[in-house]
């Protein structure tokens, strides 16, 4: 994927005037956090939950390379092979070369991120073979020659006119506006892909250490069909997915579907362990895990290091009224959103992405939902400082903060400012009571008014009140 | 070289070299204890609450339930269901549970033994667990158990003993320790109703790659 994250603020002016898009994400905020806010009704543990997983996710940091030894250990035992790839490249390189063991020429694909993340379709189709996509968002992404802008429902920017057109164009069969009859249609579409891949690709969302098992939580099914009918299994996936037991992934399991769509459980939570067993008559007869760093080792002992409790689970981006508003396009990378905007200028570089961690309001509202508690605004501030100590923000920003370093470093000064600018403001505004026109914030009165200050500043009714 | 240079960066980030001999035992201690985090209340009912607790998620998932009192009942109740969808194939593992019932005396049905194929109309299998925090099934690969026949089908019938339902996840991965003798399987399946999929405009449809139709057939052993 073709890295436009310098290009937010374009990107996002544009998203905010297409009427399509604006349509789609209405889907996306009338859906998911209902669906999420009566699930956790349900569940009254639900935030002694969250506490357990973030204590077990520290756990699991402190102790990464031994977690990340028994699973290697583990999945070796049971006949499997794991292969550690540094960077994308090292991952697409593993990935082709295992293919070229077995002779693939296509490989069907369970829904992956982190092969987003590594762009795997594009490598590997530049080496020829061909990479089938089979979770139906995916799939008709694929079609499109389209990106995921969502991390678990990827084609949540379209509408049902944008699927029709893609099938009828794809599947050369009258065109239907029928969603029942479109999945049908892909349904049959994707059946004979999965029986002729010759290798199977999905990813994983934890990894347990004590069985050396992967699982994929997924309600179509078409992860199943992609690693159980090719004679390869490959997974590759990151190394913060580790845990210990099935018993610690269970308490992320708890979480994770409800935190994202909402649902009770998800269809489908599958755990692989190695290739099939001597008297199994069907899976795979190799299975490999491809445990991809891309940065992430380095977080470790960060500042970013609470980014690594991410379970992925897409709440923060479905809560976020910038993400709302502008959609996981707009971000111009793989990850959109609060999670999006931390973790992208680790993978990027904050030369590329310093955009990001800007574009929030620092609500709040990501990190009260995020199930492992990941405070995503004061990670996102983060950047800001790295931004700004590394002269990176735009000079206007930097002169404004300097001025008001200037003077919030002389009390009397501030205050008398502030009193100024009260007043001011007070009087530009008149008897409407909002300012409609304000020098250097046309970015604020352009779209909406300011409202006047209602009377005297904070210090002036402290003192008041103080006496 | 990546492996290494990934393993010096968590150490390097951690503060430390290789772990203490005594970090390492405290993680191989943890990984040996199977230890439960906390468990909901829900889980934690009495068995009969927690039957009734399945059927209700089970039902809630978009799943059918047949109940019956004895295995013996699952081939006419089996060529009910499928006359009414006029299906007259149905594909089983050579499960004995299944092989040692009576399928002579239900002659609309032809019960082939085999993996799961494209084109597959309907299945049965029987399930391991039963867990009724959510209702969800537990089935896992072996010889008698093809993981196709959980996918491929349009129909996925399922047998489950009540006496097999749990309370909690918790329990059922117990559960399977103790069956499989500490190994794990190739495939643990836990499945939630049938397949669905809401990627076009958050529409949920159901069947979408997996079974469009998920039967289990609750046999009460009551008698």
């Amino acid at each position: 994927m073709q890295i436009e994250s310098p290009a937010f603020k374009e990107n996002a002016r544009i998203a905010l005037h297409d009427v399509d898009l604006q349509k789609a994400l209405g889907n996306l905020k009338a859906g998911f956090p209902t669906k999420r806010a009566a699930a956790i009704e349900r569940m009254p543990e639900f935030d002694s939950l969250r506490d357990e997983a973030m204590q077990l996710k520290n756990h699991i940091i402190e102790n990464l390379d031994l977690y990340l030894e028994q699973f290697e250990e583990n999945v070796t035992k049971q006949g499997g092979h794991v292969h550690w790839a540094r960077t994308s490249d090292d991952a697409c390189k593993t990935i082709l070369d295992i293919c070229r063991q077995v002779g693939a020429k296509t490989v069907t694909k369970g829904k992956s991120m982190v092969s987003e993340e590594v762009n795997l379709n594009e490598y590997l189709e530049a080496n020829g073979v061909t990479p089938v996509e089979t979770d139906l968002g995916e799939y008709i992404l694929q079609l499109r020659g389209d990106h995921p802008s969502h991390i678990i429902a990827p084609a949540i920017h379209l509408n049902l006119e944008d699927v029709t057109e893609a099938f009828h164009e794809h599947h050369g069969r009258p065109r239907s506006s029928d969603p029942a009859v479109l999945m049908q249609e892909a349904r049959e579409m994707l059946r004979e892909k999965f029986v002729a891949a010759d290798v199977g690709i999905t990813g994983a969302n934890f990894c347990v250490a004590e069985t050396g098992s992967t699982i994929i939580v997924t309600n179509e099914g078409n992860g199943d069909l992609t690693q159980t009918l090719p004679k390869t299994h490959i997974v590759i996936t990151s190394i913060e997915k580790v845990v210990p037991t099935l018993e610690d992934m269970t308490l992320f399991q708890r979480l994770l579907a409800r935190s994202a769509t909402g649902q009770e459980f998800t269809v489908y939570n599958t755990l692989s362990t190695g290739p099939r067993r001597a008297d199994d008559q069907d899976g795979p007869e190799n299975f490999h895990v491809v445990l991809v760093d891309n940065g992430r080792s380095e977080m470790v002992g960060s500042e970013f290091q609470d980014m690594l409790r991410c379970i992925r689970c897409s709440a923060c981006m479905n809560h976020c009224p910038v993400y709302g508003s502008v959609g996981g396009h707009s971000y111009g990378w793989v990850y959109p959103g609060p999670m999006g905007s931390v973790l992208t200028p680790k993978m990027i570089g904050i030369e590329k992405a310093g955009l990001l961690p800007n574009a929030s309001t620092f609500c709040g509202k990501c990190e009260s939902v995020c199930p492992v508690r990941i405070p995503l605004p004061k990670l996102m501030r983060h950047w800001r400082e790295d931004e700004f100590s590394k002269h990176l923000s735009p000079k206007a920003a930097r002169w404004g903060l300097g001025g008001w370093a200037f003077f919030a470093k002389r009390p009397s000064l501030y205050r008398l400012l502030s009193k100024g600018a009260n007043r001011a403001l007070r009087l530009m505004a008149g008897k409407k009571g909002r300012v409609t026109k304000l020098p250097l914030a046309g970015g604020w009165t352009d779209w909406r008014d300011m409202p006047a200050p209602s009377g005297k500043t904070f210090m002036e009714q402290y003192k008041q009140q103080q006496r | 070289m990546s492996r290494a240079e990934i393993f010096s960066n968590i150490r390097r980030g951690l503060g430390r070299g290789e772990a203490s001999a005594e970090q390492k035992a405290a993680v191989k201690a943890r990984l040996d204890q199977h230890k439960a985090n906390l468990i909901p209340m829900r889980a934690q009912l009495p068995h009969h609450e927690q039957v009734a607790l399945f059927k209700e998620m089970a039902l809630e998932a978009a799943a059918e339930i047949i109940e019956l009192t004895d295995i013996h009942e699952v081939p006419a109740a089996c060529e009910a269901w499928l006359a009414n969808r006029e299906i007259n194939e149905l594909i089983a593992a050579s499960d004995s549970q299944i092989t040692a019932l009576d399928w002579q005396s239900t002659p609309r049905i032809q019960l082939n033994h085999r993996v799961g194929k494209v084109g597959d109309i309907a299945s049965l299998t029987t399930s391991f667990a039963g867990i009724a925090e959510t209702g969800t099934l537990m089935l896992y690969s072996r010889q008698e158990s093809p993981t196709t026949l959980n996918f491929l089908p349009d129909v996925h019938m399922v047998i489950l003993h009540e006496k097999d339902i749990v309370g909690p996840y918790e329990d059922a991965w117990q559960k399977l320790r103790s069956s499989t003798a500490g190994t794990m399987p190739r495939t643990v399946n836990m499945i939630t109703g049938p397949s669905r999929s809401a990627d076009i405009e958050q529409r949920l449809q159901m069947g979408a790659h997996g079974p469009k139709e998920l039967v289990i057939l609750l046999i009460s052993d009551s008698q």
